[in-house]
């Protein structure tokens, strides 16, 4: 495709050849993305390397002030009057060691096994009586273990930091320069170090409350952590890769749980699901946009606010209520029969398919107001005098929102779709607040339904059913499903933006 | 001739306008009907089903909201999830604007990186990782609303994506004017940015407000498996509706309740509707 017949392309043209070509490019990029694996790895080995380098060189150069800062943290600061600094140093190196022997070594230690020994009645002869006594809890084992991992690499990060910054001091003193006082310490956080200051209680937040639990998590997919194994009475232990080929590979487990089939169903659905609720939720929205801003159209605010209010009102409120109106004796059906419309109750949420129609059209409902109110916003930007050429080349308002209106948007909207595609996959209020996941899945020892999602089916597994195993590695499975899929949409919407501005 | 055709024309944009009046009309009903419904029933006097199949009251009385205040534990999940909010905001609106100042403003090795890391840990199912988050509550017994008011707050770093666009639009050269002239960083972010960040820090702290009372995933698991004290609205409501036995009576309640939650927040809502609608509208554009 030469560059002057692509210009001459409509914009409609174009976006459909984009969309072609980036299914045709589709293998290269993958092949692109994996040969590119080599080259950050070798940067990788790079950036760790230096690491080393600048270890020996402070060995190497190091006088006996530095030297004995690589056993004393700050020694060499402390020697050198930046008090503050070295003070911090020690005083994290002491309370790491006190850590490590007062709790993360014993922790540490038993992270191979998970623990031994669980609960045990034991015959107390002061009390003369038996007594529940509890020795391994295998959860808090992983838990307070990987805490220590994390707590280690943070230790070794410090003491990398401890070593430069005492080898550089020594540097500034050789080279009689004046060395940064405490105070100027202090200054730079309002500064060059500013980004400390701002990013460590977010980051802290973020350690503690998402990046531990879900190595944790990850973790718990490779034991067989389920009913059988509470944490407490009977330890679980590592069971390789069991949960996964179980989730895979399928067959009925000891307990008369199915996995692989209801994986396979729930995926194919989610994915389903999350096509039809972006698409008909952007479609339609975009539809209402263009009626509300129609020229002539009076009292814009009003339906505007009418729509926007739906966003206000809390979700579990109005999809609670929705899910009361359809039910099989709910208010519509009742109504419907009173009126002799219906024999038999419309059965909106009990009949798989029905429900999964009834889900997406009730996400219409509660998706519209948004995505109208980013299309209005788009929509005020086209400039009117492409509208006005259109019109006098005797374009009608069909083909001008053909080739107009739909190119415009896509073009400038596709960032918003993609990220409304993956916020679908894991769309939980709707599914759950609706229908449950219900009906069941017609599988014998299975625990989803024909509308779960895959992430209502990993709440399903975890809250009601303790397969705390199988619902990681459902987990793992929904990360891997949504980071490809974004991998793989994010970067044709670069390629999009690079490509061409539109018109 | 000219006449006419101008007339015909006139006529057909008429007739497009009724149509479109229309389609506005009927699409606001299907909007509305089904909160008008909720007040509607919320006012039913007697003690008929929703399968007794009609809308209107045969007696109109305010008896299921003095139930609901006087037989429910209500007024206490009501007060839980308004702490939960209020304090959610106060630190969620910090945090965000802190990660957004520094990922928008300020170079550091990390920046990149830092960014990759809250996009990957976005992609990972939020509820994965509340069973290990529900145990670290529990060892510490914060089961209840300090441990809500932890987990929505905690991950709100990974919430900075529509405020750093806002942020990259206010021209670097304000900044550096005002460090030519001796301000830190922090002065800067303070004296400059801030004032400037009106519209988007009330977008988060609408969003901010609003999102505890919608939420059900993680305050079922977190204070919905301990005392009924601990409920926020949307926990105690659903196990209102949860049981089939239990369903027909507290209907009506329910549907008060929805009442008392929604007008609050719905009024909040539309009041600053300007700015939930600049955020959106802002944030979804910039990718």
């Amino acid at each position: 495709m030469v560059d002057l017949e692509y210009l001459k392309m409509s914009p409609w043209g174009k976006f459909w050849f984009n969309f072609k070509s980036f299914f045709k490019r589709l293998p290269s990029s993958f092949v692109a993305f994996f040969k590119a694996i080599p080259k950050k790895l070798y940067k990788l080995w790079l950036a760790f390397a230096g690491i080393f380098i600048n270890i020996g060189k402070a060995a190497k150069d190091g006088d006996w002030k530095t030297r004995t800062s690589f056993g004393i943290m700050g020694f060499g600061l402390l020697a050198r009057k930046q008090y503050l600094k070295g003070i911090l140093y020690l005083v994290f190196e002491i309370l790491f060691v006190l850590y490590m022997v007062f709790f993360g070594w014993k922790y540490l230690a038993q992270m191979g096994t998970l623990g031994v020994m669980g609960q045990v009645e034991e015959w107390d002869p002061a009390l003369g009586a038996y007594v529940t006594k509890v020795y391994d809890n295998s959860l808090l084992i992983l838990l307070y273990s990987l805490l220590t991992i994390f707590i280690m690499v943070a230790f070794v990060y410090m003491w990398y930091q401890n070593v430069k910054g005492n080898l550089l001091s020594q540097q500034f003193t050789e080279a009689h320069l004046a060395l940064p006082t405490s105070k100027d310490d202090i200054k730079s956080y309002a500064n060059e170090n500013y980004h400390k200051t701002l990013l460590s209680i977010p980051l802290l937040g973020l350690v503690i409350f998402t990046i531990l639990p879900t190595f944790f998590m990850i973790f718990i997919a490779f034991t067989n952590y389920g009913p059988g194994h509470s944490p407490t009475v009977n330890p679980f232990h590592w069971s390789g890769f069991d949960n996964f080929s179980s989730v895979i590979v399928g067959g009925i487990s000891a307990d008369g749980k199915e996995f692989a089939i209801t994986f396979r169903e729930i995926l194919l659905w989610t994915i389903i699901w999350a096509f039809f609720a972006t698409f008909t939720n952007y479609v339609l929205g975009m539809v209402v946009a263009i009626l509300i801003n129609k020229k002539g159209v009076k009292f814009k605010k009003l339906w505007r606010t009418i729509l926007v209010m739906t966003i206000a009102i809390p979700q579990f409120v109005s999809l609670m209520f929705m899910s009361q109106l359809l039910a099989d004796q709910g208010l519509i059906n009742s109504l419907l029969m009173n009126w002799g419309w219906i024999s038999k109750p419309i059965p909106f949420l009990t009949d798989g398919t029905v429900a999964r129609i009834t889900v997406i059209i009730v996400n219409v409902w509660v998706g519209i107001p948004y995505s109208m109110l980013i299309c209005t916003g788009i929509l005020m930007n086209i400039p009117a005098d492409l509208y006005e050429s259109a019109r006098i080349d005797g374009a009608g308002p069909v083909k001008a929102y053909m080739k107009i209106t739909l190119p415009y948007m896509l073009h400038v909207t596709t960032p918003y779709l993609i990220t409304q595609f993956i916020g679908n996959l894991n769309n939980f209020n709707i599914i759950f607040l609706l229908t449950g996941g219900n009906p069941p899945l017609d599988v014998s020892g299975s625990t989803g339904g024909q509308t779960d999602l895959l992430i209502t089916w990993l709440y399903k597994l975890t809250v009601s059913d303790g397969q705390y195993a199988v619902a990681s590695v459902i987990g793992i499975f929904t990360f891997i499903v949504v980071a490809v899929l974004s991998l793989v949409l994010y970067n044709r919407s670069k390629s999009v933006k690079n490509e061409e501005e539109f018109m | 001739m000219e006449k006419q055709k101008y007339a015909s024309k006139k006529g057909r944009e008429r007739l497009s306008l009724a149509v479109i009046y229309t389609i506005l009309i009927l699409i606001s009903l299907v909007w509305l009907i089904p909160f008008f419904l909720i007040v509607i029933l919320s006012l039913r006097g007697e003690a008929a089903g929703m399968s007794a199949g009609y809308i209107f009251p045969k007696e109109w009385s305010f008896k299921n909201y003095i139930t609901l205040f006087t037989e429910t534990q209500f007024l206490r999940w009501y007060g839980n999830t308004l702490l939960v909010s209020l304090v959610v905001t106060i630190f969620q609106t910090i945090i965000v604007l802190m990660t957004s100042y520094a990922l928008s403003r300020l170079r550091f090795k990390m920046r990149k990186p830092l960014m990759n890391l809250m996009l990957i840990l976005g992609m990972f199912p939020g509820f994965l990782s509340m069973t290990a988050v529900y145990f670290i509550l529990d060892s510490m017994h914060f089961t209840n609303v300090i441990g809500l008011i932890l987990v929505y707050s905690a991950s709100s770093a990974m919430q900075y994506y529509i405020c750093k666009g806002f942020f990259d639009t206010i021209p670097k050269s304000l900044d550096e004017a005002a460090r030519i002239d001796g301000a830190s960083r922090h002065t800067v972010f303070f004296k400059i940015i801030l004032p400037l960040a009106k519209p988007i820090i009330i977008y988060t702290i609408l969003t901010a407000f609003i999102a505890p009372w919608g939420e059900y995933m993680f305050s079922s698991l977190i204070v919905g498996t301990g005392s009924m004290d601990n409920y926020t609205v949307a926990v105690g409501m659903w196990k209102w509706l949860e049981n089939p036995q239990l369903r027909t009576a507290y209907f009506p309640v329910f549907c008060a309740a929805a009442v008392i939650v929604s007008i609050p927040i719905t009024a909040l809502f539309i009041w600053l509707q300007r700015y939930y609608v600049e955020g959106v509208t802002g944030g979804s554009v910039k990718g």
